[in-house]
């Protein structure tokens, strides 16, 4: 890759960027420069403050601090559409795709063709076409199909077209291939290299060590909201992880469960399925941690919430504690001794607004007369959360305040208290460190273990491959909802992704 | 028995069908129409002019649920229209007041009453943040009020010349119905083929996108509004000259507010925005007037068919809002 | 990790954390006092009391539907029918009042019951459900009188409304209307402030999906708000029964208004937050709008845009100081 010449100033510098959230200080002072015609790898782990870098530079956000400066001239975004009008693009992870419009509508969202006031849908159509063809996807996505009618991967294609399709000087991709299979990854890298060669200034997030490898001109990570490492040629992958670490892997996660620490099993699915599963075979056995990995949309989600009972399976058969049990509902699994922690914290575990107190004893409550302990845990017994509050090191003013205000980590730990206020046998943890800074996370793996170790069955569902490897005393990789095969203890990331897509691979 | 039911129930469950479930009911309730006329042996309803005189009686639900068709795209609602069509009736009729001359001025009155009304609600909404339910239902209160305070009956006079609005015919059919056509047409065309349309797509299916996309989302939502309130002043000045006069209980009367947004629902137009068109809500206008048909056919009870409207609109609402699986409240 | 008392809260005094609508109340009082000097005296107040009773009533079941997420726009039709039904029931036969009374509440067990499962189980957005039951309800109202009402209920019936206690000590004289607020209003305040379903309602309200997986049975407490609302529309519909005669509008309104006080209480839209006697307050606070209104010769209708302006000040106001508070 040839950089561009010295005179030229840099598509995008940015200098000194510093932002605050009430409690929380998510970036500060970070730089970040990235030259026409290279691949500008951002790395760092969830709540790194990727995101919030991003959306500062797609005019979402304001900076406390700072300066941006493109092709050489200071720029103030107040509003997305100034970001958009200096040339700036931005993928995101979460698909900013309307499901009920076509292909051709949603990329040309907001700056539709048209002539004399009438939308030109032919031309619209055909420009799409022609963008899905720079990108070599021409022949799967019609640009007049709606898009809630297309797969994930294709969705993924139509957010990159529509980016394109602005012809920016400087493209942003959010973490591109968490939902795509290797294939599918190998057209997109091919489509940016052919971006690059175009001229395109990219900044490319991601925190998979291959693709780091396979595209980057110069690396930047980002820990804890600081810029903890830049390397301006390809670094050594460990060099990389240790700066997104802050320490090495060892000592980060849990130590593994002994031998004698496993007991007997606790929990077995037979031949487990719903319409989003299939043929899902496991066991569980008390004081482990089972660990579910698997590409995004792979099933390991919905299997937590079958097994929780939200979404329950429809076939085979639930043992629990030797027992054939059957759970049609979240009250049933409850019940049964199961408890879930949410992947999405704020949409799925959170009463906002209600105090620490209230949030930790919502379930308590709730099985208060299922459990015949109606007064015992219930309302009269405040003391007994709030003990647990304690112990779970739980950081707020006081247990009154609403747990809205509290940070990430510390909601996860009040939500674990909800669960251990029933002493649940079988946990299940999806996305435990999401939004959760990298101390915490140490907190949280801990956490899990101590849980087996007590004699509970933990089941670990992340999309974070490095947390499943470092915590789990098995893994079960899941495909296409079905449960693809098994590991045991530090499998190589390699052997898990090569299982965890192979049958699409092949497919494909 | 599963032999006729699965497939019934692939079909109730497939999207196709609930893109086309207005049309389906659109022929299920011109079916029972023709049935029961049959069956009654009142075969003089069968006719091409009561099939006018049918759609005739749609007039004014239908104008004032073309509006509420963008209110609700945005993911917005309006529940202003019925005070708002009661209060542009007797506005209407109090400037004309019986003189041919005040036709003009009138209606331009009333246009500005409306554009005022549409203007508050979208404003509220978009840059205050007042929940449209909430800032929708104030203002009815508000309009409502005020209307109250100042009439209590028939209000004004509409002279001879401008009741042909709602009395003329061309070719058989009444302006006013061709009118409502027209206004159909027009709101295809605004939401199929300009950019406005696509904005207010766009605004209701995923407003973060929209905004990250550079659409103003603002202004689509107040001009949502403007059209919304517009379109219901249209329908009061057509009741006026309907009536001969305005007052200040038609709207209430009709029951617009809630009957605007079942119709559109039933149409196809989900509530929390982003997805359907106006031919679902014309079509949804059309089941609501041959099911009232049916009624009158039937001789049902004018207080009975009240509490068959009630349930009928809850359970329209819900054959859509079943199958969406969220959790409401 | 130590446990702070909340009065150590610093920066926030003990008066911040009173809700404004106490002090509202209180300012209109004094205002309507200055006016007409009468309104201290027993009669006066006890008067005023006893007129707002049926409103306080209702807008302290309304809350519990606020508070759960949703809207019951149904409750007013309901005090219609419960005065046009018990009309009909009773015939003029003072002995029937008892059973009749039985048969209302039952009659609001049911009314709560389908709105709570058409929202629920249809998942019907409340507001198109309520509205939905206020149609049929004022058409069965209408259907059961034969459209026009006309006469008194029994005495034996008015007696809650109407009937006073003379010669109580200190405050001289004591309406029954004002003894039912006082009771359900505490009933009304323990159940939803001492019980695990009063925090269940809370957190559906603030959160159904995280609600649902702490596994809070959905159905029974959503179905329990809307009875609560349906029961205390019945009891203010007993109350209005009293008051005047038997028409087909006596309940016309007074949902709106029930949500306007609940709202003027600090109770949130939408759901997760509300206080019963917050909500009790807003409808005395509204009760006194209209009363010094109508000390300051406005005509009636007018109430309603004051109303509706109440309304959208104070929603506009919470979403404001929301958004500060977000950042």
């Amino acid at each position: 890759m040839q950089a561009a010449p010295a005179t030229a100033p840099p598509a995008l510098q940015m200098t000194g960027m510093t932002k605050v959230f009430p409690g929380v200080r998510a970036l500060s002072n970070v730089d970040l420069t990235c030259h026409a015609g290279e691949v500008h790898v951002l790395a760092g782990e969830n709540g790194a403050g990727k995101s919030t870098l991003i959306k500062i530079l797609s005019g979402v956000y304001r900076p406390d601090a700072g300066k941006i400066v493109v092709n050489g001239q200071e720029a103030v975004f107040r509003h997305p559409l100034e970001a958009l009008r200096a040339g700036i693009s931005v993928i995101y992870q979460e698909f900013s795709l309307l499901p009920d419009r076509t292909v051709a509508q949603n990329i040309f969202l907001g700056r539709e063709i048209h002539r004399r006031g009438r939308l030109d849908h032919a031309a619209m159509n055909a420009s799409a076409r022609q963008t899905l063809e720079t990108l070599g996807v021409h022949g799967q996505i019609a640009p007049e199909a709606l898009v809630s009618d297309l797969d994930v991967a294709s969705q993924q294609m139509v957010e990159i077209a529509k980016a394109l399709s602005l012809d920016p000087q400087v493209l942003v991709m959010d973490e591109p291939t968490a939902a795509l299979n290797p294939t599918e990854c190998a057209v997109l890298f091919e489509a940016v290299d052919r971006l690059r060669a175009r001229g395109c200034a990219i900044i490319y997030i991601t925190h998979r060590m291959h693709e780091v490898q396979r595209l980057a001109d110069r690396v930047s990570v980002l820990k804890d909201g600081e810029l903890s490492a830049h390397f301006d040629s390809l670094p050594e992958p460990s060099a990389i992880v240790r700066a997104m670490v802050g320490r090495d892997i060892d000592t980060f996660f849990a130590p593994r469960a002994t031998s004698d620490q496993i007991g007997d099993v606790l929990l077995e699915v037979r031949d487990g399925g719903n319409a989003r599963l299939d043929a899902i075979n496991f066991t569980l056995r008390r004081g482990e941690v089972l660990g579910f990995a698997g590409i995004q949309g792979a099933g390991r989600a919905a299997l937590g919430m079958a097994l929780f009972g939200d979404t329950p399976l429809e076939r085979g058969q639930v043992i629990l504690r030797g027992q054939p049990v059957r759970i049609t509902s979240t009250r049933d699994a409850i019940a049964a001794g199961i408890g879930l922690l949410p992947g999405d914290r704020k949409a799925e575990a959170l009463a906002l607004e209600q105090s620490v107190l209230d949030n930790g004893m919502l379930s308590a409550r709730a099985l208060a007369r299922l459990l015949g302990s109606h007064r015992s845990n219930g309302f009269t017994n405040t003391g007994r959360m709030s003990g647990l509050l304690d112990k779970m090191e739980v950081r707020a003013p006081d247990y009154e305040v609403a747990i809205g205000s509290l940070s990430g980590g510390n909601q996860q730990k009040a939500i674990v208290a909800r669960w251990l206020a029933l002493a649940p046998e079988v946990l299940i943890f999806i996305e435990p460190t999401r939004g959760i800074d990298v101390n915490a996370k140490a907190g949280i793996y801990q956490l899990m273990r101590d849980l087996a170790i007590g004699g509970a069955g933990i089941i670990l569902i992340s999309s974070d491959l490095p947390e499943v490897l470092g915590c789990s005393d098995r893994i079960v990789v899941m495909r296409d909802g079905t449960v693809a095969g098994e590991f045991g203890p530090s499998p190589s990331e390699t052997e898990v992704m090569e299982l965890a897509t192979s049958a699409r691979h092949a497919a494909a | 028995m599963s032999i006729v039911i699965a497939p019934l129930k692939r079909m109730f469950e497939s999207r196709r069908f609930e893109r086309n479930a207005a049309f389906y009911l659109l022929l299920l309730a011109g079916l029972g129409y023709v049935l029961i006329a049959v069956a009654t042996g009142q075969m003089q309803y069968l006719t091409l002019d009561n099939l006018v005189s049918i759609l005739g009686r749609t007039v004014a639900l239908g104008i004032t649920a073309i509006g509420q068709t963008f209110a609700i795209l945005i993911a917005s609602i309006d529940l202003s229209v019925a005070s708002l069509i009661s209060a542009a009736s007797v506005l209407a009729s109090v400037v004309m007041n019986g003189d041919p001359g005040m036709i003009v001025p009138a209606i331009l009155a009333v246009a500005v009453l409306g554009a005022v009304v549409g203007l508050i609600n979208g404003v509220l909404i978009a840059y205050f943040d007042v929940n449209p339910l909430i800032a929708t239902l104030a203002m009815s209160l508000i309009i409502q009020g005020i209307l109250s305070a100042f009439v209590t009956n028939f209000a004004g006079d509409v002279p001879e010349g401008f009741q042909v609005f709602a009395y003329g015919t061309f070719a058989g059919v009444p302006y006013a119905l061709i009118l409502m056509l027209l206004l159909a047409l027009g709101a295809w065309f605004v939401l199929r083929h300009t950019r406005f349309g696509a904005n207010i797509y766009s605004v209701g299916g995923n407003p973060a996108a929209a905004r990250s996309a550079g659409i103003r989302t603002s202004r689509v939502i107040i001009s949502a509004h403007l059209i919304c309130s517009l379109c219901a002043a249209l329908a009061g000045i057509y009741l006026a000259s309907r009536l001969r006069a305005g007052a200040p209980w038609i709207g209430a009367d009709g029951v617009y507010d809630l009957e605007s947004i079942a119709v559109v629902v039933i149409g196809g137009t989900v509530l929390s925005g982003g997805r359907g068109g106006i031919w679902g809500t014309m079509a949804g206008v059309m089941i609501f007037s041959l099911l009232d048909s049916i009624f009158n056919l039937t001789g049902v009870d004018a207080f009975v068919k009240q509490v068959l409207r009630g349930v009928i609109i809850v359970g329209a609402v819900a054959l859509y809002s079943y199958r969406s699986g969220r959790i409401a409240a | 990790m130590s446990l702070a008392p909340a009065s150590e809260k610093p920066g926030r005094s003990r008066w911040a954390q009173i809700n404004p609508v106490y002090f509202v109340l209180l300012a209109l009082l004094v205002l309507i006092v200055l006016q007409n000097p009468r309104f201290a005296e027993p009669t006066g107040y006890m008067n005023f009391l006893k007129r707002a009773a049926p409103l306080a009533i209702l807008a302290a079941g309304q809350l519990y539907v606020i508070v759960s997420g949703g809207f019951d726009l149904s409750a007013g039709s309901l005090i219609t029918l419960v005065v046009v039904g018990s009309s009909m029931l009773t015939n003029n036969d003072p002995n029937a009042t008892a059973w009749v009374i039985a048969v209302m509440y039952a009659i609001g067990v049911v009314v709560g019951c389908v709105n709570g499962l058409v929202v629920t189980v249809l998942r019907v957005p409340s507001l198109i459900a309520t509205l939905g039951m206020m149609i049929s309800l004022g058409g069965l109202s209408m259907m059961w009188s034969g459209g026009s009402p006309r006469g008194y209920l029994p005495d034996t019936f008015r007696f809650f409304g109407r009937a006073l206690i003379r010669d109580v000590p200190v405050i001289g004289l004591l309406p029954i209307a004002v003894i039912v607020m006082v009771v359900s209003g505490l009933l009304l305040w323990l159940l939803m402030s001492r019980t695990n379903l009063g925090r269940m309602i809370h957190a559906l309200g603030d959160n159904p999906r995280a609600a649902q997986l702490a596994g809070v049975p959905v159905l029974p407490v959503r179905l329990s708000a809307f009875v609560v609302s349906s029961l205390s529309a019945v009891t203010a519909g007993i109350l209005l029964g009293g008051f005047a005669g038997v028409s087909t509008d006596v309940g016309t309104g007074y949902e709106l208004q029930a949500i306007t006080a609940a709202v003027l209480g600090g109770a949130q839209l939408l759901g997760g937050r509300g206080s019963v006697p917050a909500a009790i307050a807003g409808a005395l606070t509204l009760q006194a709008i209209f009363t010094l209104l109508n000390f300051m010769g406005f005509p009636q209708p007018l109430r309603q845009v004051v109303q509706g302006l109440i309304l959208i000040a104070a929603v506009g106001l919470a979403a404001y100081r929301k958004k500060q508070g977000a950042g």
